[in-house]
């Protein structure tokens, strides 16, 4: 039994092989930086001390806090996520319209007549797509954070971090769906001198208008995961709970809290599952 | 005399009642959370905003300070790329059991284990395993890594699930170990699939890497709450911008090999 | 003695027909390098035929199957998966992975006889890319050794499966209407090869096939199926029009069922094995 890949000389031998040996190579020489940069030390995990402090950590979970106060703590704080996210989700989708009409081509009426648009229009369309991606590029704990700077601790400063951020994103699925459907039902409309608003509401909106509600809500869920990181720069909700009994080290407090976390993700996924079937 | 089909109702009972109750939520939501909107709109607030935000020009770019602007953005793209990869590799073990080959009890199991993994968001993640990895990027690295198995692993098990079974079947059919028939017929026809996906999750890792260490998991967060915390705030700006630059470049990158992977 | 089936009666392992019988009380038995055709309508329960003959179904209670003179399903899980090796089962639609390379694809005949790493290491190199090479050759195809399976055309596709075939150490080719993408030349050479790969080893050839020329041009033994039941099994000097007629009765000779992966409908999942 050969100890070696191969070790017969083959007359056919294989043409990739090569190539695979220097895609190997490069990978490796790209991974050693990383593993630098990050400061990979798998070791750490097993060192005495470090164990010890996860083992005592990890017991400090049973049983789960159950106190009926901290119990209605969290189901307050639990409300507040979800306030948080939709009130946000809400203000990120009546900003996020006006600036999906600026952005969308498929409404330009001077497009219709040359072919291209005016110079004008041009600049007012890149200017609303580029500030869609700034908005959704900057990650919204970046936003709480100075926002919490601005308006002080609290839910208010959640509420716009979200909404921010998420104009940008819906913002820029909106104008992809829109301009990704049928473009004729819209032109026919502005040809025939209707308004811009008037267009999308009966032209692009009722083709598209299921996968718009399914994105929705999509984001909803995702706005609710956000609303919980927030709560970490004092943003309210779960988070700040959570980040309260981290820093006390209340193991028992931190177990109810994940497991309250994992039950709203899996009732907001249901929920959006449940809807996205419905409406689509 | 002709009768005219009696209208269908504008809504449906239903979707009204959905709308209701969506509505509800809605108002609900922004009164409960009692934000003194106006408050936040008075002149003294919106002047105090910008004076704020002017704080923030320019961005400080001495040569010293982008180094370490640089030495961060090496940190944060390392924790994102290594913790995707790591994914990647546990995300196909565990599709295995997950996509039931080992029979419906180890399904069952495995995917509610993966379901856990991917609710607890990453920062929660991170912020347990500072105490077993200590302060600093492997504990982001290890964060992103058990999170984004959740999410691969749930992916990647649906991929398997909905291949068509034939090469693999086949294989085992005629006497092959069922590992190998994963590896020689299943693996092959969803290995696109699974890269796309792990690609996909990079762009959304490299934003999580980035804030990961706000709670002290290293790289830009950490900078960018560092120089906060001390008022600095045009130092704070580099940081927000080298976080831009680094998403962006992210971005392309993962569009690009993803637009690679599927013309092959 | 390769396969002996006394009321042998298999139930159809869809779920929306599992109360009906894929197959009817079947009497067989096949001697050691015998070559035999299958003939008969769609439907009939060749694939099923096939299928149980290669160890995938076990048949329901009060029949009786062996398998070179063992008993598949008295046998515990690894011993039964140790004897599928020595059998090949050849479906239909050749079940190659489109991205995979042919020579990793015709290699795979070869995985129940290698270990696991060595099974690994061969996709990152092909192990004995020599041996894929010469079993090509025999169809025509040894220039496509490095070539992508899913830039093959079909007929292309059908022959690297029955390359596979040659590669592997069965002692019975059990083969699913192999011919069905290639043109008659085509499907006269690749009949040629396999049946002369059979004669060498000393195996076993079982044959469903469609076209029931090429079934009484090359095979002695022809056996015909219809609605799950064997209508007749005899020399092939005795079959006669009027047999032919009766078992093609209530269908025209048709095209073989050109559906995506026709043997799922037999194989529908891992069975505890």
């Amino acid at each position: 039994m050969s100890l070696v890949v191969n070790t017969a000389i083959s007359n056919h031998p294989d043409p990739a092989w090569r190539g695979r040996i220097t895609a190997s190579l490069i990978a490796l020489i790209v991974l050693w930086p990383l593993l630098i940069a990050s400061e990979f030390k798998p070791w750490i995990l097993l060192d005495a001390q470090s164990l010890g402090a996860t083992w005592h950590f990890l017991a400090s979970f049973f049983p789960p806090a159950h106190s009926k106060a901290f119990l209605l703590l969290i189901l307050q704080a639990t409300w507040q996520t979800i306030a948080i996210a939709t009130a946000g989700l809400t203000l990120a989708l009546l900003s996020a319209i006006p600036l999906t009409l600026l952005a969308t081509e498929s409404l330009s009426v001077s497009r219709l007549e040359s072919g291209r648009m005016r110079l004008a229009s041009t600049v007012v369309r890149q200017g609303a797509r580029w500030l869609l991606v700034l908005l959704r590029s900057v990650p919204e704990l970046v936003w709480a954070l100075l926002l919490v700077r601005i308006l002080g601790l609290g839910p208010a400063a959640g509420v716009l971090a979200i909404a921010l951020t998420y104009s940008g994103m819906l913002g820029k699925v909106y104008a992809e769906i829109l301009e990704s459907s049928e473009a004729h039902a819209t032109q026919s409309l502005l040809k025939n001198g209707s308004g811009r608003l008037a267009a999308l509401l009966y032209g692009a909106l009722p083709a598209s208008a299921s996968e718009l509600v399914s994105y929705t809500t999509f984001r909803w869920e995702c706005a609710i995961r956000g609303s919980v990181v927030m709560g970490f720069v004092g943003a309210g909700g779960l988070g700040q709970r959570m980040d309260e009994s981290m820093k006390m080290l209340a193991g028992d407090e931190v177990s109810t809290l994940l497991i309250i976390f994992v039950l709203l993700v899996a009732c907001a996924d249901w929920v959006s599952t449940f809807l996205r079937k419905r409406l689509g | 005399m002709q009768h005219l089909p009696s209208t269908p109702p504008i809504i449906k009972p239903a979707t009204l009642l959905f709308l209701v109750g969506l509505l509800t939520l809605v108002c609900a939501s922004f009164y409960s959370l009692d934000i003194q909107w106006s408050l936040l709109f008075t002149a003294d607030a919106v002047r105090s905003s910008v004076e704020f935000l002017r704080g923030f020009t320019p961005p400080a770019l001495t040569w010293p300070f982008l180094l370490k602007v640089a030495q961060g953005m090496l940190e944060t793209l390392s924790m994102s790329a290594l913790g995707t990869g790591i994914a990647f590799t546990c995300g196909i073990m565990l599709a295995m059991p997950a996509s039931g080959r080992f029979g419906a009890a180890a399904r069952w199991v495995m995917r509610l284990a993966l379901n856990i993994l991917r609710s607890v968001p990453e920062l929660v993640w991170a912020l347990i395993l500072l105490i077993a990895a200590g302060l600093g990027p492997f504990a982001g690295t290890l964060a992103l890594a058990v999170h984004t198995t959740g999410v691969l692993g749930r992916l990647f098990a649906d991929a398997l699930e909905n291949m068509p079974p034939a090469p693999e079947t086949t294989l085992r059919i005629n006497g092959v170990q069922p590992m190998t028939a994963f590896f020689y017929a299943a693996l092959p026809q969803i290995l696109p699939q699974l890269m796309s996906y792990t690609l996909y999750r990079w762009e959304n890792n490299i934003r999580a890497a980035a804030i990961l260490g706000i709670v002290g998991a290293g790289g830009l967060g950490q900078m960018l709450k560092y120089h906060l915390s001390l008022f600095q705030m045009q130092q704070a700006a580099s940081v927000i911008i080298a976080m831009l630059i680094l998403i962006t470049l992210v971005d392309g990158a993962s569009f690009w090999l993803r637009r690679r992977l599927t013309s092959h | 003695m390769s396969f002996v089936l006394n009321g042998v009666s298999i139930r159809h392992a869809s779920v929306v027909r599992s109360n009906s019988l894929a197959l009817i009380d079947v009497d067989l038995s096949i001697k050691q390098g015998e070559q035999v055709a299958l003939i008969g309508p769609s439907g009939a329960g060749k694939t099923t035929l096939l299928h149980t003959l290669a160890c995938v179904h076990q048949p329901e209670p009060g029949g009786e199957f062996s398998v070179f003179g063992l008993q598949p399903w008295a046998m515990q899980p690894a011993q039964r998966h140790a004897l599928r090796a020595r059998l090949f089962l050849a479906p239909q639609t050749p079940p190659l992975p489109p991205r995979q390379r042919v020579v990793t694809a015709v290699l795979a005949g070869r995985l129940p006889q290698w270990r696991f790493w060595q099974a690994i290491t061969s996709l990152i190199k092909p192990r004995e890319p020599d041996v894929a090479y010469a079993a090509l050759a025999r169809f025509n195809l040894q220039d496509k050794l490095y070539a992508r399976v899913d830039r093959l055309s079909g007929g292309e596709r059908q022959r690297c499966g029955m390359a596979r075939l040659l590669v592997s150490k069965a002692d019975a080719f059990l083969v699913d209407e192999p011919l069905s993408a290639l043109d008659p030349t085509l499907a006269l050479q690749t009949l040629a090869v396999v049946q002369q790969e059979a004669v060498n080893r000393n195996a076993t050839l079982v044959c469903s096939l469609h076209q029931v020329e090429l079934a009484l041009d090359h095979f002695p033994r022809i056996i015909g199926l219809s609605d799950g039941r064997i209508v007749f099994d005899a020399q092939r000097d005795e079959v006669t029009e009027t047999m032919l007629a009766a078992l093609y009765r209530n269908t025209p000779p048709t095209e073989p069922t050109k559906s995506a992966y026709p043997e799922d409908t037999c194989w529908s999942g891992p069975s505890p094995c």
